[in-house]
């Protein structure tokens, strides 16, 4: 199991991978689509990633509701085997 | 009345170096970009060697930019950006309702299409990429290109494989001489170097399967040749039309005169042997761009290396333009880069416009005994100054392109 911590740094490496974020600006109170950039499609490479990374389901109906990091750390915590 | 149309900007990245300089550097110099493929896919391949771009994207390109582009796209965009900074528009303001851009590759983002399969295959539904599609249409390079530059005045994907960067040329040329536009960026890219497309041509027989030797593998007009070898990269061109030009005082390279296009009509991949079809757009071309044949002082020739291919060209040069034809210096620069397939008229448009504003042909190399039917003026192993003028007026020079499916497209560079 993933600290909230681990979550976080994973999220910051996956979202500086596929949207040229710097590490240092994925903070958990930052909104993905105003702060750090991240439009649809690149939410769902995210998503997808954070999947294989974290082991968890985030399925589509629930992507909506993520709109900051710390929501997204916060469901993939809630949610891990 | 039609606009003169004139070149202002040269980009490119191939096999021979990653921009224009370098690799017309290396193409006068008369070296070789075909190298062995030494990746595990390739050990069991019956061709293992190809023409890779010297400089790879991951060199100019940054990570992110690279992921969401298939690798034509972002040879397109490498050489489109060298080629807008060449033509001084960088920083500039431009009217972007008057901007087009025309690319289009043979084969489109065939890698992207493979890879993402091999996801699906691997990982099921969820690993396919959302940005498959973006990135395999066969209009994505041209896409990026027009969103770079902000063009609005149309984008434009001719496809005709192996003639689609000189295809692209023409309807650029097209949308500037009928008003639809003052500046195009435009040409061909390709990025087929992966074990589906390599195994296809080879199983055509269309191949060379020297592997061996790989850099005197492409060796148009002589006896042994086995087949193309082939290559990657991008050749792309700022056309603009002649006032637009002159109002904002910008260097201009070459005049592009005139296109010629034809079809076959004979064999979705054989040339038709008679060569009427090429004749045909080598007519056109000429006619198009007002020009006497005793202008055409110089020929980028199509010739890939396949034994009926490069002697029925010359066949057709000879039936288009008669004795004519025995002034012209011709170059074969396949026998450097490797085919580029749709790439292939961008970049030769690119060395046919150097030609005319250097005054210098290409060499055509590796031939060791030259084919007694290739009985017209190659230029071999060593570059030929050309002449600025002709008793008929200024230098013309063309640039042949044919792709499977009989397609023909020629086009006329004239010297300003």
């Amino acid at each position: 199991m993933a600290t909230q911590e681990e979550i976080l740094q994973g999220l910051a490496e996956i979202v500086n991978e596929v949207a040229g974020i710097d590490v240092e600006d994925v903070q958990s109170d930052k909104s993905f689509t105003e702060d750090l950039d991240v439009d649809s499609l690149t939410m769902v490479e995210v998503v997808v990633a954070a999947e294989e990374k974290f082991g968890v389901k985030i399925p589509d109906e629930e992507v909506k509701n993520l709109s900051t990091v710390g929501d997204a750390v916060t469901y993939i915590q809630s949610h891990q085997d | 009345m039609n606009k003169t149309v004139v070149v202002t900007g040269l980009g490119a990245t191939t096999p021979l170096g990653g921009d224009v300089a370098s690799t017309w550097e290396s193409l006068l110099a008369g070296d070789s970009g075909i190298v062995p493929l030494t990746d595990d896919w390739a050990a069991e391949l019956p061709v293992r060697m190809a023409g890779k771009v010297r400089v790879e994207p991951s060199e100019v390109m940054k990570p992110v930019e690279r992921r969401r582009l298939d690798r034509s796209a972002q040879f397109a965009l490498i050489a489109a950006r060298e080629a807008w900074k060449d033509a001084g528009l960088e920083g500039t303001e431009v009217d972007h309702e008057r901007l087009g851009a025309v690319v289009g590759s043979g084969i489109g983002g065939v890698t992207t299409l493979l890879d993402n399969y091999d996801l699906l295959l691997s990982k099921g539904a969820r690993g396919v990429s959302p940005r498959a599609v973006p990135m395999l249409m066969p209009n994505s390079p041209a896409a990026y290109v027009g969103l770079e530059f902000g063009a609005r005045a149309g984008v434009h994907t001719p496809v005709s494989a192996c003639a689609t960067g000189s295809e692209a040329i023409g309807y650029a040329m097209n949308m500037i001489r009928s008003g639809r536009a003052d500046v195009v960026v435009c040409g061909g890219t390709e990025a087929a170097i992966h074990p589906l497309p390599i195994s296809a041509f080879a199983n055509m027989m269309a191949m060379s399967k020297n592997n061996e030797d790989p850099k005197h593998a492409s060796r148009p007009y002589d006896k042994g040749r086995d087949g193309f070898v082939l290559g990657e990269g991008a050749g792309i061109l700022v056309l603009e039309s002649a006032e637009h030009a002159a109002a904002r005082g910008a260097r201009v390279y070459a005049e592009i005169a005139g296109v010629g296009m034809s079809a076959d009509s004979h064999d979705i991949a054989q040339p038709d042997p008679t060569g009427e079809g090429i004749a045909a757009a080598i007519r056109k071309a000429v006619e198009d761009a007002g020009a006497e044949p005793g202008q055409i002082v110089h020929l980028n020739a199509h010739a890939t290396s396949t034994p009926l291919g490069d002697t029925g060209e010359l066949r057709a040069l000879r039936m288009a333009l008669g004795a004519d034809a025995e002034h012209i210096a011709i170059s074969a620069t396949k026998s450097m880069t490797g085919h580029l397939l749709g790439g292939a008229g961008g970049i030769e448009t690119v060395f046919t416009v150097k030609a005319v504003h250097d005054l210098v042909a290409p060499p055509t190399i590796n031939i060791v005994e030259l084919d007694e039917e290739a009985d017209l003026d190659i230029v071999r192993d060593e570059p030929r100054k050309l002449p600025a003028e002709t008793e008929a007026g200024p230098i013309v020079a063309l640039n042949n392109s044919f792709g499977f499916g009989g397609h023909n497209v020629v086009l006329a560079v004239r010297r300003v």
